[in-house]
């Protein structure tokens, strides 16, 4: 789906994109992504004037005011250094829509550039960082729900699976149908809730039968959905943010 | 028992959203039929180099679109000096009073029809019925649909929402075949109740998978021979196509059948892959008298004006998008509401109906991008889903009949207000409360949320503070 | 203004402007460079796959083979053309047969009831095959006209091993179809078949029950 991306070697600083789910919903997963980074050593740098990458507005057609947001977002990331985001999704949006979302329009080649700087966090952490963890947890069955905008838009189905597997009591469990999208898809859920109930249903349903004892996400977006739905069926099952849950278990 | 003759509206989406989800054999037969498909698409390909594959196939696809008049006219003049007959119709209207004179003109009463999504798309029978031209349905899906007084649920596998059962009960209720489980038996009765019409039937309709302008060429791709039977025994043969349907040269054709077949059911290939250059010839004994080959727009032309939504028209019609995509795997394919149902009708539909009726279309995916993955040549599905929610509220370009329908002052309120404080950045950090204030925006955009769903709960401390307190513990 | 005028006027004055055609490379679908052991052995074996039986004999005694199909299959009466040497071949070793040699070379109009109702075999000759994908391809003529190798339950086809080749796109390229296309160019992979009953195979819907493949060798 995607081009192949040349991976540099691991810079001194990077920029954070933290994300607006994150800041409202999940801070302590954007804390543990820098605290991740920062133990390999690299500098994080933290925009303080950063909002929202635009998707929610970009996914549900009013382009324009999509734009004038990711406009907003452009300028925070002056030095030639890598800009992490710890979700698919968002990263996604930056990564494969800017340059379209601002073709023709005078931040054309600004959207191509910054575009060109966006790492998923997994993907950062194995492809830039080769990051080893030394897992000091119990043992645990996992289940990871990669989300379709990391799977699909950025082709990052192995990345997280590949943390996980760095974690030498960490047993990852494979749900029935782990490609199939677990029913957010942003305004999708609120647009045909009906719907996206039955698809979160059956993929929360999936994650226990897979023998799970918690699931983890590098979205969150799922995290909010799946996590959402088995605690209004009141399941024991919990759910967090990779980087999380990486941190947890490794600190 | 089998279904309630029900009438399916796109306008209707979520009521039929909702009872197809309340169905739970809807939701088996479904769910069961696109593992099936997916897990044999998967095999399918699994000796190919699918991504070159697939390369070749939007190649070619759009190699021809480039082309298009030049190989709409060099089609026509080909199959007329093969001696096919070609008519033009800007609209289904005028395909269904085309066919129809053609009919008349051979005192037709009886019409054998070979699987057509087109002839869907245009209600055919129902306008051949109103002449009163009998039309039978021979693919045995189909048939089992007409029987059933329903539409198809599926551009390739037309009565995939029904199961064994309500099949049984269906040919029990409207042939007098006798109940069984037995899939051969029933297949068999089937074969012996159209048996009859293929002999006698005065004219047969099929659709075209391919038009291969360098020849004249009509390809059609089955498996059952009800297609084969269509076109050669009776005297007059019509093929109903759209007008996107052409390729340039025969030789395009052995890759988009290899990805045909192989997307939309895993096989490697199908039973029969029958072309047709002529009708019969002076020396040939069988095959019709007359071959008529009819071209409908219907809004394609329209599609082919825009650059985006172009690629919407490279489509070979395999299903591919519908058997991967979960959400109609949940309401199956009449909740849609359209001949076309799906991940391809919702960015086709809109083009033939106007938004108006289909709204709800584009936005009935999470756009998970399953669709545009196995897409065999590749159309840029949930880009061209998130342009069509464009044109909905009056952001888009405006090539799409009804565009803007979907605008309200309210929700272009909330996304301006969304957009004002995403702009402000000291506004933002200032709302510890933003979701607070993003529900207040759209109130009406929680309450389905926590129908499934616990609400999330807005972090005490917002990133932006979480990370400002991390670097003053670092003492930086 | 014609419907054709408007349409192909719309399509000429496009909006967009002109568009280029991208290049197309035929590579993934030609250049297999099989044995000729390997195209056999694939041939059988996706032609296999959907249910199609291959007899394999040599050249010279194959009608000896189609009588032994004929009678293990019960067949009757079986249509034939007149002037292929498949026919012709055949013809002879069945004149003293009990199988009735029904002619296919007739207008179909005189005998359409018949061939429907009364004929249980249908015995054509093959131009050829395609290993990739085990089908046979079929040029109908009026010696052996389009129905007869789809309306008797059972279609019986001669190929010779020799014509058998890789792919489609070799056959269509190599062949030069696009400079001689018949009024029906035909390929086909085993029997009829649906799978329109809840995913479940049934083979023998409309046309063939079964196709029955006597590849003539050497």
């Amino acid at each position: 789906m995607t081009a192949v991306k040349l991976y540099p070697p691991r810079p001194d600083k990077v920029y954070l994109f933290g994300t607006c789910l994150i800041d409202m919903l999940y801070p302590e997963a954007g804390l543990d992504a820098v605290r991740l980074l920062e133990r390999e050593g690299t500098e994080v740098i933290f925009p303080d004037d950063q909002t929202c990458c635009g998707q929610p507005a970009y996914t549900s057609g009013y382009h324009t005011e999509a734009r004038a947001v990711a406009r907003a977002q452009l300028d925070l990331f002056p030095e030639p250094w890598p800009i992490i985001v710890p979700s698919g999704s968002c990263g996604g949006m930056m990564r494969t829509h800017y340059p379209s979302l601002f073709a023709g329009t005078p931040e054309e080649a600004r959207a191509r550039e910054v575009a060109d700087r966006v790492f998923e966090l997994t993907e950062f952490l194995v492809h830039v960082c080769h990051l080893t963890l030394e897992d000091r947890g119990a043992p645990e069955k996992v289940a990871m729900h990669t989300s379709c905008s990391a799977r699909r838009e950025m082709g990052l189905a192995e990345t997280g699976p590949a943390l996980l597997a760095k974690l030498g009591q960490v047993e990852l469990v494979e749900q029935e149908r782990a490609s199939e999208c677990c029913g957010f898809g942003g305004t999708f859920a609120v647009r045909h809730p009906e719907v996206s109930g039955a698809m979160v249903e059956d993929k929360s349903r999936a994650i226990e039968a897979a023998g799970a004892e918690r699931f983890v996400t590098s979205d969150c977006g799922c995290l909010m959905n799946i996590a959402g739905r088995l605690a209004h069926r009141d399941s024991t099952l919990e759910g967090e943010h990779i980087a999380s849950y990486l941190w947890r278990r490794t600190s | 028992m089998s279904q309630p003759v029900q009438t399916y509206t796109p306008q209707a989406f979520h009521r039929q959203a909702h009872e197809a989800l309340e169905n739970p054999q809807i939701r088996a037969n479904f769910r069961k039929a696109m593992d099936g498909l997916m897990g044999k698409r998967r095999k399918a390909f699994d000796d190919w180099d699918l991504e070159t594959l697939r390369e070749l196939g939007a190649n070619i696809r759009l190699r021809a679109l480039s082309k298009l008049p030049d190989l709409l006219e060099q089609l026509e003049a080909n199959c007329e000096a093969n001696g096919i007959r070609v008519h033009w119709a800007e609209n289904g209207e005028q395909a269904c009073e085309l066919i129809t004179e053609i009919c008349q003109r051979h005192g037709a009463s009886s019409v054998i029809k070979g699987k057509s999504m087109v002839s869907e798309e245009m209600h055919l029978n129902a306008h051949l019925e109103k002449a009163g031209i009998d039309a039978l349905e021979s693919d045995l899906g189909e048939y089992l649909v007409q029987l059933n007084e329903q539409t198809p649920s599926h551009i390739i596998m037309p009565a995939i929402h029904l199961n064994t059962g309500e099949i049984s009960d269906i040919m029990h209720e409207r042939t007098g075949t006798e109940r069984t489980t037995d899939v051969d038996a029933m297949t068999a009765a089937a074969r012996a109740q159209l048996r009859e019409r293929f002999m006698t039937a005065d004219v047969g309709v099929s659709g075209v998978n391919f038009a291969v302008a360098e020849t004249g060429t009509l390809c059609l791709v089955e498996n059952e021979g009800n297609g084969r039977l269509t076109t050669t025994a009776p005297p007059v043969h019509i093929a109903v196509t759209g007008i996107e349907k052409v390729v340039e040269h025969l030789a395009d054709v052995p890759p988009l059948y290899a990805l045909l077949t192989r997307s939309a059911t895993g096989q490697h290939v199908t039973t029969y892959f029958n072309m047709i250059s002529s009708p019969r010839k002076a020396d040939e004994h069988d095959g019709p008298e007359e071959v008529h080959l009819v071209l409908v727009d219907s809004g394609r032309s329209r599609v082919y004006q825009d650059d985006e939504l172009l690629d919407t028209l490279r489509c070979i019609r395999c299903g591919a998008c519908m058997n991967h995509c979960p959400v109609y795997t949940r309401v199956g394919g009449h909740t849609y509401g359209t001949t076309y149902p799906g991940p391809i009708g919702a960015i086709l539909m809109p083009h033939l109906m106007g938004l108006e009726a289909t709204k709800d279309l584009p936005s009935a995916s999470s756009l998970c991008g399953a669709c545009g993955e196995v897409c065999p040549v590749k159309i840029p599905i949930p880009d061209l889903l998130v342009r069509l929610r464009r044109e909905a509220v009056g952001d888009g370009v405006g090539n799409v009949p009804g565009a803007g329908v979907k605008r309200s002052r309210k929700e272009v309120a909330a996304w301006k207000s969304w957009q004002w404080l995403a702009t402000h950045p000291g506004a933002w950090r200032g709302a510890t409360l933003v979701a607070g204030s993003f529900r207040a925006l759209a109130p009406s955009h929680l309450g389905p949320w926590t129908q499934y769903r616990s609400a999330p709960k807005p972090a005490k401390t917002s990133l932006h503070t979480l990370i400002k307190r991390h670097r003053k513990e670092k003492g930086e | 203004m014609s419907a054709r005028d408007n349409i192909l006027g719309r399509l000429r004055d496009r909006q967009g402007g002109p568009l280029s055609a991208p290049d197309s490379d035929f590579g993934v679908v030609t250049g297999r460079q099989w044995s000729r052991h390997e195209r056999l052995e694939r041939f059988e074996h996706w032609i296999s796959s959907v249910h199609g039986e291959v007899i394999h004999c040599e050249s010279a005694g194959w009608t000896e083979t189609l009588a032994r199909v004929l009678a293990d299959k019960g067949v009757k009466r079986l249509a034939l053309g007149r002037e292929h040497p498949v026919a012709q071949q055949a013809r002879e070793a069945l004149a003293d047969h009990e199988v009735e040699l029904v002619d296919a070379d007739r207008d179909i109009e005189g005998w359409k009831r018949e061939l429907f109702d009364g004929v249980e075999a249908g015995l054509t000759s093959t131009r050829g095959a395609i290993a990739e994908t085990g089908s046979l391809w079929l040029w109908p003529t009026p010696d052996e006209p389009r129905l007869l190798s789809l309306v008797p339950p059972l279609h019986i086809a001669v190929l010779d091993a020799d014509s058998v080749e890789d792919t489609f796109f070799d056959v269509v390229t190599g062949q030069g179809w696009a400079s001689a296309m018949p009024t029906n160019a035909l390929l086909i992979s085993g029997p009829s078949k649906t799978s329109d009953i809840e995913q479940t195979l049934a083979y023998g819907v409309h046309g063939p029950r079964e196709l029955v493949v006597i590849l003539r060798d050497a």
